[in-house]
């Protein structure tokens, strides 16, 4: 086996086939996941004042949309009940410093940031409280930021 | 090799100072285990506030302690291995600078001014100093790539048709990508954060801050990785009782590492607005190409390392193994580089976890990323950092080592450390468990509304863990420290390093003995993967931050 000239070992020739298909497994699993399971990183969106009024908007009985501001040092709204099968989209910006985003139990993972607006959805299918947490680093009152989604308890239908 | 004594103690200072200030660091890493696992419910122990301490640990221990460690020994290897010392003039005021900047740094640290962490993410506003003490270390450790690049010229002029020294060729190329990934750095710090916390700017862009600051931050965990690399490749071999494997695949692994270290910050930002899903997947993509000089340096070190067992007398498929110098103290380099291997493979795994595009939102920020990178930075890098740390020591010293039995177990206990403490962590964070946390102060204080009793059990773990590697690292203190203020025995200003052969040593490669293509090509590609980014930060992002102190959520200085 030649490479540019010089004789290549063949076991190392080897460990290096080995390599690049290991590498191509990861990628395309990566990428099947992507179009498969439509898990992806969170959308773009242009910053706009209104994304600092926290609220949760109905859009009808199974669709919702969560304005979320978070704050030093809780997130707006700090909970938020929704009937089982419900598809939400999270807006999420900040009013201050950098703060984490984290839904316990779901991949939404994302950070608030002044001035930047970012967006991900996400289907609720089972009965449940959701924590969220703050995951980044934001002052002295970090550790005390959480909120819940409460899905599917009773009091929701009223 | 004898070296002057300006240079002597030029090394000996910059590994001292931060090997002294890492007791603090290693304190408060223990301290956080020990705040995470609920036993202590206060935001503060012994006059250190836990995201204080969180920052000192972080910065002494990740960028200060690696810096110098890095220039210190890139002055050993250069002189070393093209027997020539660098330049009196520029070596000191590197060494000025740096510690001028780590003195600045340090102060508004331990003064509480400062309580930001080591990615000092704004609009969380440090005092000023704190900024300017890291840009200043930083510059102080730009000067010797110049220096080192003059001093090769020379030396290929006069050895034409010679290979560039392995360990030259690979420490050229990590202060390269240090001086290229810092250049972004040095940019947020000085004139955007800087004027911004002195008040004299109004607001700073926190999207686009955040990605220079990962521009620098990503190829940072290169830098650090690197002369652990060049040890790997250059002493290892000989220290285990064969030769380097091929020569060739060191000089081609240093080489990716060239091209694909830098363009690939944006990995950490997957979860970051403002950030456009294709680039994101851009970066995941190139981060695989950087995923490949280490597969390629695993095969190399086990080849390497069955060659030299089987010299030693070992047979059978697995017999070799047994004959490695494990436990030789006389060979103690063996036993630091060793459990940084086998901590590598699996630092290495997690770590395309999280370069993985949409799978990172699994673990982004949690207490797995924490897990990963211990069994990275806290594993070759910062073992093969003490192992040669007391080497050096001890050669330019003239002493004998102190406890050497102890010193040749320090690996191992800190490895076994390192794996409980990582496994606590990364359960964890599959859990949802928060990196930067005081969780004794709220998810793991039972009297908390916002107790979380599922992550008792890995915490407990973590903490067993970070009793483990704190034991080590006592032993480690003790060796260092014993081994510096002892009495001297033998001859000083002496430097020797346990230089391999090479099995496979392949004739001359242009391409492989010429830094100058590589550049070029590392510069297009950073060019190709962050002029999106950059321009995505600008296309998305609304008003800029004012400066917040920790303490506070009214804006202000």
């Amino acid at each position: 086996m030649q490479f540019l000239g010089v004789e290549l070992d063949k076991y190392e020739f080897r460990a290096l086939l080995t390599a690049m298909v290991v590498m191509t497994i990861f990628i395309f699993s990566m990428l099947y996941v992507v179009g498969a399971r439509r898990s992806d990183v969170p959308q773009c969106v242009n910053f706009d004042k209104s994304y600092l009024t926290p609220r949760v908007d109905k859009i009808d009985d199974s669709t919702y949309e969560v304005y979320m501001v978070a704050q030093m040092w809780g997130f707006q709204p700090d909970e938020i009940r929704i009937p089982v099968g419900s598809t939400v989209d999270f807006y999420l910006t900040s009013k201050d410093v950098v703060h984490g985003f984290y839904i316990d139990g779901k991949d939404v993972n994302m950070m608030a940031e002044y001035g930047n607006v970012t967006k991900r959805t996400a289907k609720f299918n089972t009965a449940g409280v959701y924590k969220i947490f703050c995951h980044e680093y934001c002052g002295v009152g970090h550790q005390n930021m959480e909120a819940r989604i409460i899905v599917g308890f009773p009091s929701n239908q009223q | 090799m004898k070296i002057s004594r300006w240079l002597r103690n030029v090394i000996l200072t910059e590994l001292f100072i931060p090997i002294t200030l890492l007791i603090v660091g290693i304190y408060h890493g223990l301290m956080q285990t020990v705040y995470r696992a609920g036993l202590i419910h206060q935001s503060s122990f012994a006059g250190l506030d836990y995201y204080q301490g969180l920052t000192l640990h972080g910065v002494i221990n990740a960028l200060v302690l690696t810096t110098f460690f890095a220039v210190a020994f890139g002055h050993a290897t250069v002189a070393y291995f093209l027997k020539v010392e660098p330049r009196k003039q520029p070596t000191k005021i590197s060494m000025w600078l740096m510690i001028a900047g780590t003195a600045m740094a340090s102060w508004a640290m331990f003064a509480g001014k400062a309580d930001v962490l080591y990615t000092f993410y704004p609009p969380l506003k440090a005092h000023p100093l704190f900024y300017l003490g890291l840009a200043v270390m930083i510059v102080g450790s730009w000067i010797p790539l110049f220096d080192w690049i003059g001093l090769l010229k020379s030396w290929r002029a006069s050895h034409v048709g010679e290979k560039v020294p392995l360990a030259v060729w690979g420490t050229v190329i990590n202060f390269i990508i240090w001086f290229t990934c810092t250049l972004s750095v040095a940019y947020e710090v000085l004139f955007m954060l800087l004027p911004w916390s002195l008040g004299w700017k109004a607001t700073v862009n926190v999207a686009l801050a955040r990605t220079l600051f990962w521009f620098f931050g990503h190829a940072l965990v290169y830098f650090w990785l690197l002369p652990a690399y060049v040890m790997y490749y250059s002493f290892l071999p000989k220290l285990a009782g064969g030769k380097l494997y091929s020569d060739l695949v060191g000089r081609i692994t240093f080489a990716i590492f060239l091209i694909f270290s830098i363009p690939v910050g944006v990995h950490h930002q997957f979860s970051d607005p403002s950030i456009e899903p294709n680039t994101k997947l851009t970066q995941s993509l190139l981060t695989f190409g950087v995923a490949l000089p280490s597969f390629l340096t695993a095969f190399t070190m086990f080849a390497t390392l069955e060659y030299a067992g089987r010299k030693n007398g070992g047979k059978g498929l697995f017999g070799w193994i047994g004959r490695l110098p494990f436990f030789d103290s006389s060979r103690y380099l063996f036993s630091y580089f060793i459990c940084g291997l086998i901590l590598f493979i699996f630092g290495g795994f997690t770590g395309i976890v999280n370069a993985s595009y949409e799978l990172n939102a699994v673990v982004h920020n949690t207490a797995f990323l924490p897990g990963h990178f211990h069994m990275t930075v806290a594993g070759p890098v910062i073992l093969a950092m003490l192992g040669m740390s007391v080497h050096l020591v001890s050669q330019l010293k003239g002493k004998k080592i102190f406890a050497p039995a102890l010193n040749t177990i320090v690996p191992y206990l800190w490895m076994i450390g390192v794996f409980i403490f990582s496994a606590g962590l990364m359960w964890g964070g599959l859990q949802g468990e928060p990196r930067r946390t005081n969780l004794g102060l709220s998810y793991l204080n039972p009297k908390s509304d916002l107790f979380h009793p599922q992550w008792v059990p890995d915490t407990l773990l973590t903490l067993c863990g970070g009793f483990i590697m704190f034991l080590a690292a006592v032993f480690f203190f003790i060796v260092f420290f014993g081994t510096f203020f002892r009495k001297q025995t033998q001859q000083a200003d002496q430097l020797e390093f346990p230089v391999s052969e090479a099995l496979h040593d392949e004739k001359i490669i242009p391409l492989f003995n010429d830094l100058r293509p590589w550049v070029i090509l590392m510069i297009l590609i950073i060019l190709i993967a962050y002029i999106p980014a950059i321009l995505d930060v600008f296309r998305f992002a609304g008003p800029g931050a004012p400066p917040h102190l920790p303490g506070s959520p009214v804006p202000g200085l």
